[in-house]
């Protein structure tokens, strides 16, 4: 019972979250939707049992990247501009984008078994161990040990690249 | 009970309890810092003064609550609660005895960085928010100063999670109650990581040696510049907050939490947390504040290294010692 409500708490917060990350015209107000947004989405996580990627969302999502934002929109200082209806390439490439993740989602979902998903869901062995942070690290360093030190290597060429575009004599 | 209720009272017991010692600690930093100075501190209302922060809130309340005209308004009044619940916050994983705990999360301690890293979130929209050049100065200080201090923060909060193997806050505290408490063996990690952890949260909280982000000699007080009445009084409170759970944790990290003989564990975490939050206070009122490039420097120069070189050693002592 109080699952379902919180689920419906969690739902309707993130969509009115991103909804608001769009509508506000205030660069900052939509910034801080977007954090919002973050957070109701850890809630639901945390609703599926999966505790430490609820916790890496607001860490690495909430904190660091939001951090970077508020940082960027501040140095940029953007104006009001008013409403902006014409159609750009962006715009277009933007809405395209968007609905190419929408089919491949519903595509996904369709593919569901049906059943499937609530038997797995209430078999207790599975739970008790399911999302902690022993099995994360497991799966991370055994399954996907290769993509994890690819992504690590890319960070490290990122902040390489930051130092040198930064400073001009190294 | 199902965890959600269990979790909501837990919450709200918690929650009385550490807003009242706040009220209590706002008179003792008072006392202790007028004794300090050779001064009496508040002494009028109620026996020796106790009842002052009552009158202050009371005070407080009736004050005009001012919102510059060319302020965002939402922002502008979104930003104290916010820095006031953030600091709550962090309560909900520590153990305040073996049996007294809002949330016992697998990631307990993953979860105390991330809300921490939250602490700019407020102090950002009150800086633009107010549409203040010394607020925004100010908030341009805090988040370069709480960025920064989050590195040193996190390698510090590893050393104890390496050694005792584990991420739940209440296992590492388990972990010190039937071995040794990790500032005293191996007390070559213990005790620097604990330095440095304390140096990070001070830090993080903006407390003096470290308050630059509202440096009243400079910046009139930064965030809060334009904040009147109960609005500057959360700011306030949120840091007084802050200090206060962060020594709890610093307690729970290293000190043994509440592992201790002769006397139930809810009194050992107490005076643990009592006695660093003191500690805190006592540091605040003997030293002067640094400049805002010697801080950096000082991050980045010295304390994270030594983070670096504290989490190296840790895993060493773990692969061929412990």
């Amino acid at each position: 019972m109080a699952e379902q409500v919180l689920f419906w708490v969690f739902a309707i917060g993130t969509i009115a979250g991103a909804g608001g990350v769009i509508a506000v015209r205030n660069p900052v107000a939509s910034a801080i939707s977007l954090v919002a947004t973050f957070f109701f989405l850890a809630g639901t996580y945390v609703l599926l049992w999966a505790h430490t990627i609820a916790v890496i969302q607001v860490l690495v999502y909430a904190g660091a990247i939001m951090v970077l934002f508020l940082f960027v929109i501040m140095l940029l200082s953007l104006t009001d501009h008013g409403p902006i209806v014409q159609l750009s390439p962006s715009r277009i490439a933007g809405a395209l984008a968007t609905a190419a993740l929408l089919a491949s989602l519903v595509g996904v979902f369709r593919k569901l078994p049906p059943g499937d998903t609530v038997t797995w869901a209430t078999d207790a062995s599975r739970l008790s161990s399911f999302g902690t942070l022993k099995e994360l690290g497991a799966v991370l360093y055994t399954q996907w040990l290769f993509p994890f030190e690819a992504v690590s290597l890319l960070l490290l060429v990122a902040i390489v690249g930051a130092v040198v575009v930064a400073k001009a004599r190294v | 009970m199902t965890d959600f209720t269990h979790g909501a009272l837990y919450g709200g017991g918690i929650i009385t309890v550490i807003m009242t010692l706040v009220a209590l600690a706002l008179w003792g930093e008072r006392k202790m810092a007028a004794r300090m100075q050779s001064r009496l501190g508040p002494t009028l209302v109620g026996p020796f003064g106790l009842l002052q922060p009552v009158a202050d809130v009371l005070k407080l309340l009736q004050k005009e609550d001012i919102v510059p005209d060319e302020a965002d308004r939402v922002l502008f009044n979104l930003a104290p609660p916010l820095g006031a619940i953030g600091a709550l916050a962090v309560a909900a994983v520590v153990p305040f005895s073996a049996s007294i705990i809002g949330a016992d999360l697998d990631a307990g301690v993953l979860y105390l960085l991330a809300i921490g890293a939250l602490g700019v979130l407020p102090v950002f929209i009150a800086g633009w928010g107010s549409n203040n050049k010394f607020a925004l100065l100010g908030a341009m200080r805090a988040i370069a100063q709480s960025v920064s201090y989050e590195v040193p923060l996190v390698l510090a909060a590893l050393v104890p999670v390496i050694l005792t193997g584990t991420m739940k806050v209440s296992a590492i505290v388990e972990y010190q109650a039937q071995h040794h408490w990790l500032i005293a063996w191996p007390f070559f990690l213990g005790v620097p990581a604990f330095v440095l952890f304390m140096l990070a949260m001070l830090a993080e909280s903006n407390r003096i040696p470290f308050d630059i982000p509202e440096a009243e000699s400079e910046l009139v007080a930064g965030i809060t510049t334009e904040y009147t009445g109960m609005k500057f009084a959360l700011f306030y409170m949120a840091e007084y907050l802050h200090t206060l759970i962060a020594s709890a944790v610093a307690a729970a990290l290293f000190l043994g939490g509440w592992d201790g003989p002769f006397a139930p564990g809810l009194h050992w975490m107490a005076a643990k947390t009592l006695g660093l939050f003191a500690f805190v206070y006592w540091v605040r009122w003997t030293l002067l504040r640094f400049r805002s490039d010697q801080l950096m420097a000082l991050c980045w120069r010295w304390l994270v290294p030594t983070g670096v070189a504290l989490v190296l050693g840790a895993a060493l002592w773990v692969v061929f010692v412990g």
